[in-house]
């Protein structure tokens, strides 16, 4: 078992949200104050490097044109880290690679933090929530099959090390590829795609990258794993998923006492409850397929929209969003997900988010670590590695850090 | 009154055919076609009326390559070929009057006049405000507004509807998105082409269409030779199905005349 700090980067300082439409895309930047936001970059980083000291993993994600998650430029964020931090795996979930015009690009921002790093990076992918296509102007229909020609062509990049290759798909062209740096990780970092559809699943366990999940609870996580077994499987793979290749997001706050331990985990559920965005943005045409549109019409609800009603601590936990309490309750849990699901190998931390301050942050983080973690690890141990690249300089050495001049 | 499926480059394209006498091709905009529609019959009681429902419309398929109303076009050319038709009226609306001005700029001799009725596919105003209002950035309620003079009665209200006509309309959403969404509801080539249009061509426009703009229309026109404008009254976007009568009773003198 693998856990992961992951902070969106949020810029909790908003007016009162009956005073806006969408807290996404059309929120006007003014209300952001640089000054602040500064402030909340560095504390970011710094908890980060925090959950770093403590044991974990660092994850980071990108979205655009929103006040939810300030960090647009992931890539950035991840170079900053890739210097600042020595040990930590650096998992980016990810480039939005639909959205996003140049992949070639975007293997040559990954295989420069890979080198930087000394190996440490975790290349993650994502097709982007709807609220993405705004910003990005980018075409909603057709986004599916952008994200796969992307991302083979990105590994592409990545794994061809004899000169120049020419690429000519539906949706990229590209008449001479040769990236400097190629990727520490021979061939490639490890991959990850995420999604929240069983369908979706279906498509990365054919190609066996790490399947990722967001708040999908006992129901829907089940669902999603499900269908990456049964692409595994398609794929002519023989035996179960190794739990390495799955991983769940949840809300995570541990604290020594139950009352602390909610009073943050309240704080976390901004996460769910700012999330106000208006249908024409969260559903553009053609992000669902029209069956899943349909279904919505006649009154199908996606699950977050019912749980945001009527948000509670209890709830998110009753759903399996949250793993909230005592290192005793947050184990215990943690335990009736991973068990209903059929078990996963990494536990992605969502353990920042609106007003949980700094020093709450980092007593969910330490506490997580502490007392939650060695548990974890002992009671869920890794399988054998599916995927274990090779350093390029054939020491086996990934985690080194840079030791100065 | 007939629809039969014809394939075209591949595509099974679905072909609605009512009337007899000279041929009049009917381009459907982004709402799609229902033999519904109160146009068919004052149009189809004098023309050989030809109706296909666009790629990814109604049910005709939808293959990876088609992405651009100017893919749609080239295919019509063949649809015409194929139907043995050597010059036609065409009417296109909204979507369809793009497909049908990309049509004329490329074969000019095949039409004998053309009707645009308030077409999307030219951008004439500043590059920082759209032409087009960004009807996928807006709540239905406020497109409904735009679309209709009086939404009240005509925005469609979806429990009404069966679940196969729903999936159509949803179709319908998603491939008007793909074919629309860069460049917004335009081709950059078109402008420069539509010079080449020789038909007598007549643009219309619903009085309280919030979409396509009088002064937007006007513009469109110019870039056409000689081409005319009508306005119908009480009517917004879709004036062919808000206002029939009065539409038919503008468009029909035109194309008789």
């Amino acid at each position: 078992m693998r856990a992961w700090h992951f902070s969106e980067n949020a810029y909790p300082y908003l007016p009162p949200a009956d005073t806006y439409s969408s807290i996404r895309v059309t929120l006007p930047n003014k209300v952001y104050d640089p000054a602040k936001g500064a402030d909340l970059y560095h504390r970011y980083i710094d908890e980060w490097l925090i959950a770093e000291e403590a044991g974990l993993d660092i994850m980071l994600n990108e979205h655009h044109q929103t006040a939810t998650c300030v960090d647009p430029a992931a890539p950035l964020m991840l170079a900053i880290l890739a210097r600042a931090s020595t040990k930590a795996r650096l998992l980016i979930l990810g480039n939005p690679i639909s959205n996003r015009r140049q992949p070639v690009r975007i293997a040559e921002e990954m295989a420069m933090v890979d080198v930087i790093s000394k190996g440490r990076l975790e290349a993650g992918f994502v097709r982007g929530v709807p609220y993405e296509i705004l910003p990005a102007n980018s075409n909603p229909v057709r986004m599916n099959e952008r994200h796969w020609e992307a991302l083979d062509l990105i590994v592409k990049a990545w794994t061809t090390q004899d000169g120049p290759f020419s690429w000519e798909g539906n949706f990229f062209h590209h008449r001479s590829v040769n990236i400097w740096p190629r990727p520490w990780q021979q061939p490639h970092p490890p991959i990850w795609v995420s999604t929240t559809s069983p369908s979706g699943a279906f498509a990365v366990g054919e190609r066996g990258y790490v399947q990722a999940t967001f708040l999908t609870g006992f129901e829907g996580t089940r669902q999603v794993f499900d269908g990456y077994r049964r692409g595994w499987q398609k794929a002519g793979r023989k035996g179960p998923v190794p739990i390495d290749r799955l991983a769940y997001a949840a809300l995570v706050y541990a604290a020594p006492t139950q009352k602390e331990a909610y009073a943050g985990a309240e704080k976390l559920l901004w996460y769910v409850t700012a999330n106000k965005v208006p249908p024409h943005i969260a559903n553009p045409p053609g992000y669902v397929p029209v069956a899943a549109n349909l279904a919505m019409m006649r009154g199908a609800e996606h699950p977050l929209s019912g749980f945001k009603k009527n948000a509670s601590v209890e709830a998110a936990i009753e759903s399996g969003l949250m793993f909230a309490g005592t290192p005793d309750q947050v184990a215990a849990q943690f335990k009736k997900v991973y068990d209903y699901v059929g078990g996963f190998g990494h536990l992605l931390i969502m353990g920042q988010a609106g007003f949980l301050e700094h020093e709450d942050t980092v007593l969910g983080i330490k506490t997580f670590a502490r007392e939650v973690y060695p548990r974890l690890k002992e009671a869920y141990p890794d399988s054998t590695p599916s995927y274990t690249p090779k350093a390029a300089d054939g020491t086996g050495k990934f985690a080194g850090a840079y030791s100065g001049p | 009154m007939k629809t039969s499926v014809i394939k075209l480059a591949g595509v099974d394209v679905e072909v609605f055919e009512a009337g007899s006498g000279n041929p009049l091709l009917w381009l459907h905009g982004a709402n799609g076609f229902a033999p519904a529609h109160p146009f068919v019959k004052p149009f189809a009681e004098r023309r050989r009326l030809v109706v296909p429902s666009h790629p990814g419309f109604g049910k005709s398929d939808l293959p990876l390559w088609i992405d651009r109303p100017d893919d749609i076009a080239v295919m019509y050319l063949e649809l015409l070929d194929r139907l043995g038709i050597a010059k036609t009226e065409i009417v296109g609306c909204s979507l369809g009057g793009w497909i049908a001005a990309e049509m004329a700029s490329m074969a000019p001799e095949r039409f004998a006049k053309i009707v645009l009725v308030a077409p999307a596919g030219v951008k004439v105003g500043p590059g920082d405000k759209l032409d087009i209002p960004d009807i996928w950035a807006l709540p239905q309620e406020e497109v409904n507004k735009l679309v209709f003079h009086d939404p009240a009665k005509m925005a469609v209200d979806p429990a009404n509807l069966s679940d196969e006509q729903l999936t159509i309309m949803l179709r319908n959403r998603e491939t008007t998105a793909l074919l629309t969404w860069e460049p917004w509801m335009h081709n950059p080539k078109l402008k420069h082409r539509l010079h080449r249009v020789k038909a007598p061509t007549l643009f219309v426009r619903g009085v309280s269409d919030g979409l396509m703009s009088a002064a937007y229309v006007d513009a469109y026109a110019k870039l056409v030779p000689g081409a005319r404008t009508a306005t119908i009254a009480a009517a917004g976007h879709a004036p062919q199905l808000e206002q029939p009568a009065a539409f038919a009773a503008t468009v029909l003198p035109f194309l008789d005349g």
